[in-house]
């Protein structure tokens, strides 16, 4: 098993809110892994410590075997970490079109001839491409997130994080989600998940981690995650006796 | 790569976009042939707005598509006026040969300022900027050779140059720098490094998330507005030819830049030419009403910020979908990728 990214011992405070705790975990190459855990539990923040939006207080955080830590959020998308945010941030005033243009130019690094060819794939797949001249500030919640996807495809990722992707879509938009997450799978790109819809999650991940306090609460498959006390009575608020 | 330019093409021109190419052409020729057919005053008024322009698009690149909203722009305003102090008073390099030199000498000095004021974030960048601004005009009003606080004139810097020519010159400079900057716009945005430029206008956070450099963007967007402000700085020493740190530093320069991109719109590049025309507009129509000049000017800056956030072009655009300097990119679907789509 190739290792894709590790966490060591990772710990980040916000003042004296310790958001992240001595948090460490591993990701192997092709794997997906699901992560749950109750509203501020911190795994927004775990995202931004691999993207590079936070820097953190301790520990170290690896991508394929080197240390990231010094690197900015634009140099690890390059290097093949895309993410999609769980508050869509469109650019506004830019075409659908042009904002995948925006990840296959500079986060793929490719010349803007060789990103609009994949733009037009990319917006195709996500079922964008109707509305690839519209401007981003238009869409609709569902397409915003949609977006946020396909610009995170556009860079050419090697991981992908998703946060809280299926959040607010119908049953019947989350499926189809599924089905394009699972799609990408198969061309090797490896994921991670932040999601509160966990039956979508279970159809997709390999591996769940459950996070509360900012600790690592429990890891492992994921219906025994699911199925285990200590998941339900945080995660669910029923206290088990 | 045939059979998907096919399937796709990427179009950028549009209808308003052709006729705007033509509109501008007649409009340089007419400025260019200005001096043998308007009269002196006609000729610095329009100076005078090419200036002001050039200021104006200077500080929509910098705040409207680069985030960083300065306040201290007259720092180089003011350093590129006393550069012709330096390279044409005391140096005895001609005017007009000196103006690009002005240019550069801003962008120079821009470079140790970034690095103090890009350490700061929001309101502590726009203060600072300020602050730096402030520092500059302090450092010549205390040079005696510069003229210190009480300033001095410049005239000797232009004696030996026909009265005709010195206009006409100073007319084709503030030509060159207004549709200059106007089309460096332009073709910034159109180009690849546009793409991030627009994209950080928009959002930060997902710019950087999607590898571009931000920083870097940030970095590129300060010199070339420092420049830019220095070429104009050193063209109103010219026109006026009496230079004091209190006018050159002065933070009228900001305030006017604001004002026309705000009333225009930020973020575009018709809006500073909007907002240009309604400030020379309301400028001549209140000359001779004394203070309410300036108070009639706040109010219309209030009302338009208050109503049209996007300024008046941001409204009309939005309003009409016209766009004279065609940035966007539409994707043009052939039939074929059409019917997949649906």
């Amino acid at each position: 098993m190739t290792v894709l990214l590790s966490l060591e011992h990772v710990s980040k405070s916000f003042g004296s809110l310790k958001v992240t705790d001595d948090l460490s975990f591993t990701l192997a190459a092709g794997e997906a892994l699901g992560v749950i855990g109750p509203n501020g539990a911190g795994k927004t923040t775990m995202f931004n410590l691999v993207t590079g939006d936070l820097k953190p207080d301790a520990g170290d955080v690896l991508f394929e075997g080197q240390s990231i830590v010094g690197l900015s959020p634009a140099v690890r998308c390059r290097a093949g970490i895309g993410r999609s945010y769980q508050i869509p941030h469109p650019f506004a005033g830019m075409t659908v079109f042009e904002n995948v243009l925006v990840g296959g130019t500079f986060g793929a690094e490719r010349s803007e001839a060789e990103a609009v060819e994949v733009a037009v794939a990319i917006l195709e797949r996500t079922g964008l491409l109707k509305k690839a001249n519209l401007l981003a500030g238009a869409l609709t919640l569902l397409d915003r997130k949609r977006l946020e996807l396909a610009r995170a495809l556009a860079t050419n990722p090697k991981l992908l994080l998703l946060d809280e992707i299926a959040g607010g879509l119908t049953e019947h938009e989350v499926h189809a989600l599924v089905e394009t997450i699972n799609e990408i799978r198969t061309e090797g790109v490896s994921i991670i998940w932040i999601e509160h819809i966990v039956h979508a999650l279970m159809a997709v991940v390999d591996r769940l981690i459950a996070i509360d306090f900012g600790r690592l609460l429990m890891e492992g498959d994921p219906a025994e995650v699911m199925a285990s006390d200590a998941v339900r009575e945080i995660y669910m608020g029923i206290s088990v006796e | 790569m045939s059979q998907s330019t096919a399937r796709y093409s990427v179009e950028r021109a549009t209808r308003a976009s052709r006729v705007g190419a033509v509109v501008l052409l007649v409009i340089v020729a007419a400025i260019v042939a200005m001096p043998w057919w308007a009269g002196r005053a006609d000729i610095r008024t329009v100076t005078e707005f090419l200036y002001i322009l050039a200021l104006a698009q200077m500080w929509n690149l910098l705040a409207g598509y680069g985030g960083l909203l300065s306040v201290g722009q007259q720092a180089y305003v003011g350093l590129g006026a006393y550069s012709i102090v330096v390279l044409s008073l005391k140096l005895g390099l001609n005017v007009f040969l000196a103006v690009p030199l002005a240019g550069l000498v801003a962008a120079l000095v821009a470079v140790p300022t970034a690095a103090i004021v890009f350490r700061l974030r929001g309101a502590y960048f726009a203060v600072g900027t300020w602050v730096v601004a402030e520092i500059y005009q302090l450092f010549v009003a205390n040079t005696a050779s510069l003229g210190g606080g009480s300033g001095l004139s410049i005239t000797n810097a232009v004696r030996g140059i026909p009265a005709f020519w010195r206009e006409a010159l100073t007319l084709w400079f503030a030509a060159a720098i207004g549709i200059g900057a106007l089309v460096l716009v332009y073709l910034l945005l159109r180009s690849r490094f546009g793409l991030a430029l627009t994209a950080v206008r928009d959002s930060e956070p997902a710019s950087e998330s999607l590898g571009v450099n931000v920083r870097d963007i940030k970095w590129v967007v300060y010199l070339a507005s420092a420049f830019g402000c220095g070429l104009v700085g050193a063209l109103i020493a010219i026109t006026k030819l009496r230079l004091s740190p209190d006018a050159a530093f002065s933070m009228d320069w900001s305030v006017i830049m604001f004002f026309v991109v705000v009333i225009g719109g930020i973020g575009t590049i018709e809006g500073p030419i909007v907002g240009a025309l309604v400030y020379f507009a309301l400028r001549e129509f209140l000359d001779g009403f004394g203070s309410w000049y300036l108070i009639v000017l706040g109010l219309a800056a209030i009302l338009v910020m208050l109503t049209s956030p996007k300024g008046l072009w941001g409204w009309f655009a939005a309003k009409y979908d016209i766009r004279f300097f065609p940035v966007q990119r539409r994707l043009v679907l052939g039939d074929e990728a059409k019917e997949s789509a649906s």
